[in-house]
């Protein structure tokens, strides 16, 4: 026990600044930014403050309001989620600060409503991630899920019908995942997820723990836009506004991937898991299934947000995929991938962004001409389509060497094989944009000495030359982050 | 064997990657640009020489910059068989620098920073592979070749251009994705180790099936050494200015191919091993088809380039088979053809590209009698193609010797008259290029008697080439003395 507050003021703050960015907005509608920005840079201050605590000391258990576990709400922040919580605070930040010309532009008069809605949604994430509470990380679910979809929404063309029916969906899981709480309280009379898990190996056969279980993670499932759930995800995000799609679409699926493996490991056991449904080789080959069909339907698009929402949907596989490897190297893989798919997703939706901020379009064929006219943002996305391709020194590789050593190591050659599909897909996707950007030119005139570089601006170029540089920094302390980090995080198999 | 710590390695490699801000920054002034390649060029050169006394006398200099995955570090280590590669390399890039002026002003090419950048990082690359001290650390530079040196092979950016750089990333990044990396992903599955090794590391009790297949994915995913069926991106990537197939695709890059094959041949799998699953004999008949197929598609090429490009697809499997043959001589003579071969097919292809300049030709039918026009040029080339074919006294017939004598170490006569064979098949397409060029009568020659030569740029840079080769006939010394100590750490003795 620490006196340490940090775990509860970096998910109130966002909260309390969500109100003060309401009102204040009301007022005027300048006040939300900054009102915005420096809650988030304070959560992100405390969200490094709990990382390196819980690395030099271990887990923290914090009980809110003094209340003991189980009849309070318990926040447990362990190796974990210490990492989820830095990541989410990162994106946000990030993607407040490079949206800010992209919500004047897009959302003129509903400033504050659009600043109110990212700080829940961030709100709603942090708690997700930090709550040691099953029911509670429900509310805070549900707190998320309706954040996004009012910012999806504010989207154009085709926004409402795609967001109604990813609220559709994501209701459905989400109600699936309340039914899997549920049946667990009923069986063992606690919501507290270390209680849980103390009393649930007593009643391993019972089969109403046995149904709860799947049904909190095929709720999960449909959450994460996993095979054959997926369905939902590549409208909603390829029609939603780019002011949010870059704090939604990093983050949502990655968070769900987290719950997941809280789930399994930390109120279920990996024996349970593993040991007592026969369905571990199934889930493995959903997400080959996962891999492979999104990497190909990516490779169909002519859009280039479409494109990459089916890359969202592959690298769900990915971390889906490694996590039931049930081998130590494979979960390693895909709780580092959260970490790197978070930061190389964000990196392209940030080049997307800029992309529909300069040209108003986003089809590949707009990225013509694009090296001449923005270097930088270029440079970025190369670096960012190395990550996804799985290119030393980019961090994206490295996510891939461990999965693919976990594949090895359990002997599933099709998860393996299906990584390298993908790795080889991804190769021709970039570079067939690469290639646009390289040879077409706007104009006819072979002008090559007169260079007009028209980048965007500053505020935007920043944020993404940052998430750029950090996707090889992160890559070359992969071994660090590995023993410091996420070794701690894996259970013991 | 004795080793000290330097950073030398790395500063060796990051000067032609620090080089590229000068360059940007002073792209309106072409003469400063280039000063600050040749300044490079230099500099790299340096470093490089210096550190030959110490490793001539057995000593090896390390470096390691950071552990990126348990026991894979990025890590450099310069032994004699990287230092000679490396001091070849480093040369011949302040020649091509001088050629390149000479070529791409004399043409007044398009993006001539761009061009001159992209060189720089490619020779970062090639000195990278050269140092690598493990597995890791030879594939993040190998790729680091492939991705650079797209912009120059596509340098004109026309239809092409386009279509060749397509069939250059498919074969180079292709091969490397989807073959060393599994590899490599599994070599270090077994062993937890990529470190570089004289005795090899992997066990001799493994099955052979296993290391068969790993052995022929290393073989042909380092596509960049152009052993057949993947051979067909070399004749592709003459599509980029002649400056770039001299040395990329003459020296650097289809030497970094052969050079990593004679890694993987003595660092991971050990000449033991190979010898006793007899992989070194399926490998020389391997090389064996591309020396003689190679060497009778170049006879049908009318193409000067493409010509070049057939013959040097044989040459470079000369030194694949230099490695397959697993004994002392071969390995020696591998090595020094790397050299030699790089010094006469550089001479070469800087004659084809000063052609190109001076008359605008490309064709060998166009080129009856040009002896008579540009008699330096072409008896430049002819030094080279006997360097080439392996005449004394020109360097080649040293390595050639080696080789010869390597097939009877290793007892394989029927090597040694595939080497023979290919020899008459050399000259055979050689020869007449350059008895045409000044033997013909007045009424077939294409020319006038007037001396009429490229620029001094282009010239002296290939006179400079062609008496190299012949100097490294009566001077082979440090480069036989660097073979030679390779080799003797590789068989131990």
């Amino acid at each position: 026990m620490s006196n340490l507050q940090a775990p509860i003021l970096l998910v109130t703050i966002p909260l309390l600044a969500a109100f003060f960015a309401a009102l204040g907005g009301m007022l005027h509608r300048k006040i939300s930014f900054p009102i915005a920005l420096i809650a988030i840079i304070l959560s992100f201050h405390q969200s490094i403050i709990v990382l390196l605590k819980v690395v030099n000391d271990g887990v923290i258990n914090y009980r809110i309001g003094g209340w003991m576990p189980p009849f309070g709400i318990e926040y447990v922040v362990d190796h974990l989620n210490a990492m989820v919580l830095v990541v989410i605070t990162f994106v946000s930040l990030i993607s407040i600060i490079y949206s800010k010309l992209i919500v004047e532009r897009e959302l003129p008069d509903k400033i504050p409503q659009f600043y109110t809605l990212y700080l829940l949604l961030t709100t709603g994430l942090l708690g997700i991630t930090i709550t040691g509470d099953a029911f509670n990380l429900y509310v805070l679910l549900e707190i998320s899920a309706l954040a996004t979809y009012a910012l999806l929404a504010l989207g154009k063309d085709r926004a409402l019908i795609s967001t109604f029916n990813y609220l559709i969906l994501g209701t459905i899981g989400a109600s699936l995942y309340l039914l899997g709480v549920g049946h667990l309280y009923i069986a063992t009379g606690s919501l507290n997820m270390a209680d849980l898990f103390r009393i649930l190996p007593s009643l391993s056969g019972n089969s109403a723990v046995m149904v709860g279980f799947i049904l909190i993670i095929v709720g999960v499932w449909i959450k994460m836009a996993f095979f054959p759930a997926h369905g939902w995800l590549p409208n909603a995000y390829t029609y939603a506004p780019s002011s949010s799609i870059c704090l939604i679409a990093p983050l949502m699926t990655k968070v769900s991937v987290y719950i997941m493996i809280r789930i399994m490991f930390s109120v279920f056991s990996a024996e349970f898991t593993f040991a007592n449904i026969a369905w571990q080789t199934a889930v493995v080959w959903c997400s080959v299934i996962a891999i492979i069909g999104g990497s190909l339907q990516a490779l169909a698009q002519r859009d280039f947000r479409k494109m990459l929402t089916f890359l969202v949907v592959a690298e769900v596989g990915y971390m889906v995929g490694g996590v039931w490897l049930a081998n130590e190297i494979g979960i390693s893989g895909a709780i580092l991938h959260i970490l790197n798919d978070a930061l190389m997703t964000l990196c392209l939706f940030l080049v997307a962004g800029i992309l529909i901020f300069k040209t108003q379009r986003h089809q590949l064929m707009d990225f013509r001409g694009m090296f001449r006219k923005m270097p930088v943002t270029m440079g970025a996305f190369i670096i960012g389509a190395l990550s996804m391709i799985g290119v030393p020194p980019t961090c994206g590789f490295f996510s891939k060497w461990y999965l693919i050593q976990g594949a090895i190591e359990a002997g599933r050659w099709e998860f393996m094989a299906a990584l390298i599909f993908s790795s080889l897909v991804n190769a021709v996707l970039f570079f067939r944009i690469i290639e646009i950007g390289h040879f077409q030119h706007e104009t006819d005139s072979h002008d090559h000495a007169e260079e007009k570089i028209s980048e965007a601006p500053a505020i935007m170029l920043i944020p993404l030359v940052v998430v750029a540089i950090a996707l090889v920094v992160i890559g070359l302390y992969t071994n660090d982050i590995v023993t410091n980090v996420i070794q701690h995080a894996v259970p013991v198999l | 064997m004795e080793s000290v710590t330097s950073i030398k390695p790395l500063l060796a490699i990051l000067t032609s990657i620090i080089v590229v801000v000068p360059i940007l920054l002073s792209r309106k002034h072409p003469n400063v640009r280039e000063g600050w390649s040749f300044l490079a060029g230099f500099v790299k050169l340096a470093i490089v020489g210096s550190m030959v006394p110490l490793v001539l006398k057995g000593t090896v200099i390390e470096y390691t910059m950071i552990e990126v995955v348990a026991g894979v570090a990025l890590k450099f280590r310069v032994d004699a068989m990287g230092l000679l590669f490396a001091l070849v390399s480093s040369t011949l890039w302040i020649v091509t620098t001088g050629y390149s002026i000479g070529y791409m002003r004399g043409l007044k090419e398009h993006s001539q920073t761009r061009y001159y950048c992209f060189f720089a990082l490619a020779l970062s690359g090639t000195i990278g592979v050269a140092f690598a001290a493990n597995l890791f650390t030879l594939y993040l530079f190998y790729e680091i070749l492939s991705l650079a040196t797209f912009p120059l092979v596509t340098h004109h950016q026309d239809a092409e251009a386009r279509a060749s750089g397509r069939k250059y990333l498919t074969f180079i990044l292709g091969s490397s994705i989807g073959l060393v990396l599994p590899a490599m992903l599994i070599i270090y599955n077994i062993t937890g180790t990529l470190e570089f090794s004289n005795s090899g590391i992997l066990s001799a009790g493994m099955s052979k099936g296993l290391m068969s297949v790993l052995f022929f994915m290393f073989i042909f995913g380092f596509a960049k050494a152009a052993v057949m069926p993947f051979h067909p991106w070399l004749p592709a990537a003459m599509v980029a200015p002649t400056p770039v197939s001299s040395l990329l695709h003459a020296v650097a890059v289809v030497k970094v191919g052969v050079f990593s094959i004679f890694r993987v041949v003595t660092g991971i799998f050990g000449i033991d091993n190979l010898r006793m699953f007899e992989l070194g004999t399926a490998l020389c008949w391997v090389a064996a088809f591309t020396i003689l197929a190679g060497s009778l598609v170049a006879l049908s090429q009318d193409s000067l380039k493409r010509r070049l490009a057939f013959s040097t697809i044989g040459q470079l499997s000369y030194i694949v088979l230099g490695a397959a043959l697993l004994s002392k001589q071969g390995m020696t003579g591998g090595m020094l053809h790397i050299l030699m071969h790089a010094f006469g097919k550089i001479t070469l292809f800087f004659c084809a590209g000063a052609i190109f300049v001076a008359t605008g030709h490309k064709y060998l039918s166009q080129m009856v009698g040009i002896g008579r026009r540009m008699p330096v040029t072409m008896t430049a080339f002819f030094i080279g193609s006997l360097s080439v074919i392996g005449f004394p006294p020109t360097g080649g017939f040293l390595s050639k010797w080696y080789l010869l004598l390597g097939t009877l170490e290793a007892d394989q006569p029927l090597m040694m008259f595939i080497l023979l064979s290919s020899t008459l098949l050399n000259a055979a397409y050689f020869l007449p290029i350059a008895y045409k060029a000044f033997f013909c009568s007045d009424e077939e020659a294409q020319f006038e008697q007037k001396i009429d030569e490229a620029p001094i740029w282009c010239v002296a840079p290939l006179v400079f080439t062609a008496t190299v080769s012949v100097g490294l006939f009566f001077f082979p010394q440090p480069f036989l003395d660097l073979a030679k100590l390779a080799v003797q750490g590789f068989t131990g003795g």
